[in-house]
């Protein structure tokens, strides 16, 4: 088992450092960062100041070093939009982000789940056909408009809930709806399929025949079995929900880490850009290596032959 | 003007849509009962500090709160005292000021020439970073001369130097930003003006509240709005939702098609501004090896594009095509120019003259324009057999691949800082530096000596032999000045001001 997380960590490690070294040339390759932070009115005299204030005048990899260097000790720099240190502006970011993700992820889980379920005991049953209309209503219509409907209803005719913004935790309730309604889909359907090839196999048939109820048949046997793929995708699920969303976070007037880090990228605010990908990439292979570990600790055969 | 994010058509009509057919419950109601103006942006503001800043949102909050030593009355156009009461230029380089008394900083302290001093002398220095070097660079020194007067040595003769300390160039407290600096002061944002920062979530929230000791005789006095509340709310749908229903009083840049749809459930109202749209030809592209080198070439491209039609279908409001390489509001900007009316045939003469009766292909990049104008000029030269390769990028990589003279055509706008003066927009194109890809040297002897006169006269001639000389060469294509709709709660009242700066201490309740 420790070789076995040993061998993700480097993995994962490696996986970190090619996202951080392939985004950091992205950013220079879709244009000159010193004429994106001078602005529009910026001369070019204002553009060289820049260059040579910021240092972009550099060789790309030394560049490219210098902030590797300072982010192995903790020092992620300064954000060059705000002047501060970009730790104090993440830090004022996440917080919205992360309560936003975690919550839908658990709605969509708690619905889910039982939906999935339910939808494969009784397949075309009209529970099943209600959670395919779900599932696809889900992927097909487009979030900000669903977004925008969800604040036209609620927020503006009804008035029940804030229109946009965090202030109180009412804020939260329509973006947690429209965000995990994404979210269930997925799933959903991976709940379902599993379950229907786990109730065809020989040892649900054989834990009905000696008489177990058919709630412990699925809760012991069947489900155990069925949620080894969900595990997997949920990880990544989790991952997308707590990278926040620019389409939920723009509509909701939310400013989280996934506008935070397109508003960013647009300005050229590169080492805001850096920190948020370093974070995000180090988020997902920490997910997928939980989600790796927990099915091993579900399903034996994963441990590898020893 | 950057689209950041912006979800467009179908959605603001479903969105008006259900509003209209579900009949709002309650008529929006301001927040007149608390006097709170609740503002919202699409885009975030920049930090407090007007030096290191150039997004219009965070510089409109930053003239809430600091003044300049003088003030333009966009009104009349006249120069008006501020913290200065009086000033005169007492040699070609010299100005001299008589400051203000009695003038009390938000944090208490007294406004004296200690303030002017530090901090116009921080700000020129090349480690502060001011973010437009224009705006300070023609500053030499600032000395002290007693309690309440200041002398300005100048490092170059500058014609724009009045309408740079005309609020542009704010005083901070001497105390507080020499101890605490750019970054301080951003934080903790202490001036003179009508109102005093209370909170603020840099980029996501601001409270300022009317400032009670604001100097008599201020031209920003008469404030009668206790709060303002600031926000930045991305998603313009969501801004009309909010303003709709009563929760913001005022939003600002909404594309024409929507303040139409807006209209009659809110005040929408368009003013024009000092930004310009423009199609830039680079003669010097390509070392000169394009058809734009021809006069000919470039007169016909203007003939052939039918800008009433691209003013009227995607401008609107109080938008005109432009003959003019400069906004007739500009000082400056002579109007008695070589007009090119709409007239396809001439233009088809003009490319056979020039031997491309078959017409070319070209490329043109457009950044910070609506596609659909960028495509209505590709489909007007089009019928007069010229293929544009449209390409859309953002400002920065378009502006440098202009300077990298990689390009025969760029189409965008400039806001000239919104400064009604020409030479903020003429010099930097066509004054022979970095973005003048045309390098004609008499345009650019002209506008050097109007820049640097301190002769109105003298100015103005040049200006217009400037003009003049760009219009007849087709340097440019002008296309429309801009104009900005703003969407305001129908208890309030506020007029807009051509260079973009809403001045909220004028607003006030029906």
């Amino acid at each position: 088992m420790l070789s076995f997380i040993s061998k993700r960590l480097l993995v994962a490690l490696l996986v970190c450092l090619t996202v951080s070294a392939l985004s950091f040339g992205l950013m220079f390759v879709s244009g000159d960062p010193a004429i994106a932070i001078a602005g529009a009115g910026g001369r070019a005299e204002d553009a060289e100041a820049i260059r040579q204030a910021y240092g972009f005048d550099r060789p790309l990899v030394v560049q490219y070093l210098d902030w590797i260097g300072s982010a192995l000790t903790g020092n992620l720099g300064q954000s060059i939009y705000f002047n501060v240190p970009v730790t104090e502006i993440i830090g004022n970011r996440a917080g919205v982000t992360l309560a936003l993700g975690f919550i839908s992820f658990l709605v969509a889980l708690v619905i889910a789940v039982p939906l999935g379920v339910a939808a494969a005991l009784r397949p075309n049953g009209w529970i099943d056909r209600l959670a395919l209309v779900i599932a696809v209503s889900g992927q097909a219509i487009p979030s900000f408009w669903l977004g925008l409907m969800a604040i036209v209803v609620f927020g503006v005719w009804y008035g029940w809930v804030p229109i946009s913004g965090a202030d109180t935790w009412q804020g939260y309730i329509l973006p947690v709806i429209v965000l995990s309604y994404y979210a269930i889909p997925e799933l959903m359907r991976i709940t379902r399929s599993g379950m229907i090839d786990v109730l065809a196999t020989d040892y649900v048939r054989a834990a009905k025949a000696k008489g177990l109820p058919m709630h412990l048949v699925i809760s012991r046997h069947a489900l155990r079995n069925a949620v080894l793929p969900l595990v997997s995708l949920a990880a990544v699920q989790l991952g997308q929900l707590l990278s926040g969303s620019i389409v939920i976070e723009s509509v909701f007037a939310l400013n989280g880490l996934g506008r935070l880090a397109w508003e960013s990228l647009l300005r050229s605010d590169l080492p805001v850009v850096q920190a948020i990908i370093l974070i995000l990439s180090l988020l997902y292979v920490l997910l997928t290596m939980l989600a790796d570990i927990l099915n091993a600790v579900l399903d034996p055969r994963l441990r590898g032959g020893s | 003007m950057t689209q950041t994010f912006s979800i467009k058509g179908l959605t603001t009509l479903a969105v008006l849509a259900a509003s209209t057919a579900l009949t709002l419950g309650t008529p929006a109601v301001a927040d007149k009962a608390s006097n709170t103006l609740n503002v919202a942006f699409a885009a975030e503001p920049e930090p407090l500090d007007t030096y290191k800043i150039a997004g219009r949102q965070g510089l409109i909050l930053a003239r809430h709160i600091y003044d300049g030593l003088l003030y333009k009355n966009l009104d009349t156009g006249e120069i008006v005292p501020a913290l200065a009461e009086s000033w005169e230029f007492t040699g070609p380089l010299t100005m001299e000021f008589t400051l203000r008394q009695g003038v009390k900083f938000h944090n208490g302290a007294d406004f004296t020439a200690d303030d002017v001093v530090e901090t116009l002398n921080t700000v020129i220095t090349p480690e502060y970073g001011t973010r437009y070097s224009i705006s300070v660079d023609w500053i030499d020194s600032v000395e002290k001369l007693d309690e309440y007067k200041v002398r300005i040595n100048m490092s170059k003769p500058f014609a724009g130097a009045v309408e740079m300390l005309a609020d542009a160039l704010p005083i901070y407290p001497h105390a507080f930003f020499a101890e605490n600096g750019s970054a301080g002061i951003a934080a903790t944002p202490i001036g003179t003006g009508p109102y005093k920062l209370v909170s603020q979530e840099p980029g996501i929230r601001y409270e300022m509240e009317r400032f009670e000791d604001h100097y008599e005789g201020s031209p920003k006095s008469g404030a009668t709005i206790d709060k303002i509340s600031v926000r930045t709310i991305p998603e313009m749908n969501t801004q009309y939702a909010e303003l709709m229903s009563g929760s913001l009083d005022w939003i600002w840049r909404i594309p024409p098609d929507q303040a139409s749809r807006l209209e009659g459930r809110v005040q929408i109202i368009s003013a024009p501004i000092m930004r310009i749209g423009y199609v830039g030809f680079a003669p010097e592209a390509m070392d000169g090896d394009t058809p734009i080198a021809d006069k000919r070439v470039r007169q016909a491209l203007i003939h052939a594009t039918n800008r009433g039609a691209i003013v009227d279908a995607f401008a609107g409001g109080a938008s005109e095509v432009l003959n003019t390489p400069c906004n007739p509001a500009q000082f400056g900007c002579e109007q008695d120019v070589t007009a090119y009316e709409y007239d396809p045939e001439k233009a088809k003469a003009l490319l056979a003259e020039a031997g491309y009766e078959d017409g070319f292909k070209m490329e043109m990049v457009f950044a910070a324009m609506p596609r659909p104008t960028a495509e209505a000029v590709a489909a007007d030269l089009a019928n007069v057999g010229v293929t544009l390769e449209l390409n859309e990028q953002q400002y920065a990589s378009g502006i440098g691949k202009w300077r990298a003279k990689e390009l025969p055509a760029f189409f965008s706008n400039w806001g000239s800082y919104g400064i009604g003066d020409t030479a903020f927009i003429l010099s930097n194109f066509f004054g022979g530096g970095a973005d003048d890809l045309v390098q004609d040297a008499e345009l650019a002897t002209w506008l050097t000596e109007a820049d640097t006169s301190s002769d109105r006269d003298v100015r103005a001639k040049n200006y217009s032999m400037a003009v003049k000389k760009i219009a007849e060469e087709a340097y440019w294509m002008p296309m429309y000045n801009f104009n900005v709709n703003y969407g305001l709660s129908n208890d309030l009242n506020f007029t807009p001001h051509p260079d973009e700066f809403a001045r909220w201490w004028g607003a006030s309740w029906k």
